[in-house]
């Protein structure tokens, strides 16, 4: 194997900064909930102290909010609106190396993920929602569309920038306010965004950002003059909200959990499915809500794929998040690192085959070396429960509908993968896969124009295209 | 005329295309509108619930996996008989709902064109709600429309018929199953309706129609972990919140009506959206 020589980028560029504040009604303020601490998952270390919305402070941000809606927002043409979030897109990008190197600190991911997925893509959602603010008659909902007031959003850790542009820029576009509220470890990108949002001269109360744990994300959803919740996170939390909201008329739109099947038949080009299996659970660690997590192979194949899988995993680097060679990052936190732990443990008790690869891991900070079990069976938790780690479990099938019915058999169904080189194959399963996005023969594609979201217990609503703009509508 | 004794209809429940009474042995007296004795429907129960959720589940792959063409005719075939027994359902509205022959007479002329209305919509929602993703990369991305799967109507209490099919034919237009809980004061039109669709080439377990008191049965159909979505149009008031509460235990989706719809107007595409999931799926291109 080849050696490679540290090729860390600078901490310096993402210009931290000891104290962040919340951002509400336009300005940067002490929060009045008690402060948290963001470490760097990559070396425990404390990166700053941020302050949290108490229960005050979110009543504050949520009438600056409906403020914005009644006397600017909500009045301005859509062709003003989209200006503003052009402008958004633009900063983004011009700002792209300093949020990327501020999110692989705060959040653990590799430097060239951030670089080269997070930050982009945060800014092409931004950049392809400003076009539909002046275009929303033309998108299916009647002439005229209506925006429903105040969004409350509370989105995850696994990419805090990127689900924060998933969250506003189409509730923005749509004509609405936005109260949104990041994860309690990684609320450092959202508040950047917060200074980039200060700088395009958004009108004050447009978009208010409030960081805090769960108690301020409930509190917020509860909120009696929020019109419209849209959360990102676990299935458990969904449940929660979604029955919280019970008997108001607020709007919900839910992205859950997964436990997606990537699907190999014996057909498929073996090294190609091989860098797509990497991808769909390694990426990020793992901590994607639509990770390929259960690897179902035709079984004549499974022997031969199982070794190039060991091989290339074997080849995974994991460790400093800042170094552009790092494949595999930090886990975000040590309750995560800890459930992942408790999941595999799992998988030995109920007989499954390990196979952790052999990669040094750095002494501090929070590490989880990338693991396939084999011999898995559908009854296990580690084919049934998200582990949301670099985790993969191996399940054989004889036959596509034993595939097709083994992909199904869980209650998630955000996402899957086929990978065959029989195009009617692949037509077949796409369309029994009781899923929301299929990759065929690739895996973990994202874009602004492409909705997603889940089916079932992953979820309702869709983020993306023409018919994610429903989410934000009075439709 | 001689004074013939006419041949009473027993109304029964409609459970995977079969009519069968309640498993409960249970019956309720159903009256027209002054409190006249009109006839004893079945009361459903719980397991009635639960067979006709299964049958919904049954009848799911073949109902969706039809083409859309197919589905269109079918829904229109409905639209057909119940033309043909038009004059049976107008004297039925006007007993249940205690209109005059006139009013129920616009009532089931446009329930039968609302058959006809989303009939037409089978084969256009894909086009109509479906994409071609311009993704920044080399990849074919599309999107498309699909069943959410198994939905629970709660039908409305007072529009008997026209109420009835403007909840259901949207369901199964896009290629949902169902299971019905009928007006439970009146529900004899649902029984009757229940009989056109078994004789319109909608397969059986497709629509499942239960009578009977709407509280007792629609928590376990908000609970039952095999129902995708739940049409709470019919639910009592008392009783909306406790019902979505149970529907979040497995991330149902939840139409929550406009209240005071009004059936008589054309709809638009909410309650079809309303069951309907957005499928993306990507391909690579290149040679």
């Amino acid at each position: 194997m080849w050696e490679y020589a540290p090729a860390p980028e600078s901490r310096d560029i993402a210009n931290l900064k000891p104290n962040y504040r919340m951002f509400v009604d336009g300005k940067f303020v002490e929060g009045t909930g008690e402060p948290l601490k963001t470490i760097n998952p990559g070396t425990e270390e404390v990166l700053a102290e941020v302050s949290t919305a108490s229960t005050s402070d979110v009543d504050t941000a949520v009438k600056a909010a409906r403020r914005a809606y009644d006397r600017v927002w909500s009045k301005m043409p859509g062709s003003e609106r989209a200006k503003y979030i052009y402008r958004i897109a633009r900063q983004i990008q011009e700002r792209g190396r300093e949020l990327a190197v501020l999110e692989s600190l705060d959040n653990g991911k590799p430097i060239k993920e951030s670089r080269d997925v997070d930050v982009p893509t945060a800014a092409a959602h931004f950049f392809y929602h400003a076009g539909w603010a002046d275009k929303l008659g033309y998108a299916g909902y009647g002439p005229d569309p209506k925006p429903l007031g105040v969004a409350g959003q509370v989105i995850p850790w696994n990419f805090p920038l990127l689900m924060a542009a998933w969250k506003i820029a189409p509730a923005l576009a749509c004509g609405n306010t936005v109260v949104l509220k990041p994860a309690e470890t990684t609320p450092l990108s959202a508040l950047v965004l917060a200074d980039i949002i200060q700088q395009c001269d958004l009108p004050p109360g447009v978009v208010n950002i409030i960081p805090g744990a769960g108690d301020v994300g409930a509190t917020l959803v509860e909120h009696p003059d929020v019109n419209k919740v849209a959360f990102t996170g676990s299935t458990e939390v969904g449940k929660i909200i979604q029955r919280q909201l019970a008997g108001t008329s607020k709007k919900l739109t839910l992205e859950l959990g997964g436990k997606a099947a990537n699907i190999v038949f014996d057909d498929a080009p073996l090294d190609q499915a091989v860098e797509g299996i990497v991808n769909g659970i390694f990426f990020n660690q793992g901590h994607v809500c639509c990770a390929g997590s259960r690897l179902l192979v035709q079984e004549s194949v499974a022997d031969e794929l199982l070794e190039k899988l060991h091989a290339r995993v074997s080849t995974l680097r994991v460790g400093d998040p800042l170094d552009k060679n790092t494949d595999v990052g930090a886990i975000n936190s040590r309750e995560q690192l800890a459930k992942i732990k408790e999941l595999t443990e799992s998988g030995e008790a109920e007989g499954a085959q390990r196979w952790t690869s052999s990669c040094p891991l750095p002494d501090k900070g929070f590490y989880f070396a990338p693991t396939v079990f084999s011999n898995v069976s559908q009854a296990m938790r580690i084919a049934r429960e998200e582990i949301f780690g670099p985790v993969l479990s191996v399940l054989t099938f004889r036959t596509p509908d034993e595939a097709v019915a083994k992909a199904n058999n869980t209650p998630y169904g955000l996402s899957a993968g086929v990978w065959t080189e029989k195009g009617s194959r692949i037509l077949w399963m796409a369309q029994r896969m009781r899923a929301g996005v299929v990759w065929s023969n690739t895996f973990n594609r994202f874009d602004p124009a492409a909705p997603f979201g889940g089916y079932q217990e992953s979820g309702f609503g869709r983020e993306g295209g023409r018919t994610g703009l429903e989410a934000y509508l009075d439709v | 005329m001689s004074d013939r004794v006419s041949v009473a209809k027993t109304y029964k429940l409609y459970i995977g295309g079969a009519f069968p009474r309640s498993e409960s042995g249970r019956s309720y007296p159903v009256t027209d509108s002054k409190g006249g004795f009109l006839a004893n429907a079945a009361q459903g129960s719980r397991k009635d619930a639960r067979d006709a959720v299964a049958a919904a589940r049954k009848a799911f792959p073949g109902w969706s996996g039809a083409t859309a063409y197919n589905r269109g005719q079918v829904l229109y075939r409905v639209a057909e008989v119940l033309e043909g027994r038009r004059e049976q359902f107008i004297s039925e509205v006007a007993l249940s709902e205690g209109v005059q022959a006139k009013k129920a007479q616009s009532l089931v002329d446009t329930a039968i064109d609302r058959w006809v209305w989303y009939a037409g919509w089978t084969d256009k929602l894909a086009a109509v709600l479906g994409s071609s993703n311009p993704v920044a990369g080399p990849y074919f991305s599309f999107s498309t429309p699909e069943p959410t799967g198994v939905v629970a109507v709660l039908a409305p209490q007072q529009s008997s018929l026209l109420g009835l099919v403007s909840v259901i034919a949207p369901v199964i237009a896009s290629g949902n199953t169902c299971v019905v809980i009928t007006s439970q004061d009146r529900p004899l039109p649902a029984i009757t309706l229940s009989e056109v669709l078994a004789t319109s080439d909608v397969p059986g377990g497709v629509v499942n129609i239960i009578t009977g008191r709407t509280a007792e049965i629609a928590p376990w159909l908000a609970s039952h972990a095999d129902v995708n979505a739940l049409d709470l149009t019919g639910a009592p008031e008392s009783l909306r919140a406790d019902l979505e509460r149970s529907a979040a235990g497995t991330v149902k989706r939840v139409l929550r009506n406009k209240v005071g719809e009004d059936f008589a107007v054309t709809p638009d595409m909410s309650r079809l959206r309303a069951y309907l999931e957005t499928k993306t799926v990507w391909h690579p291109m290149g040679v």
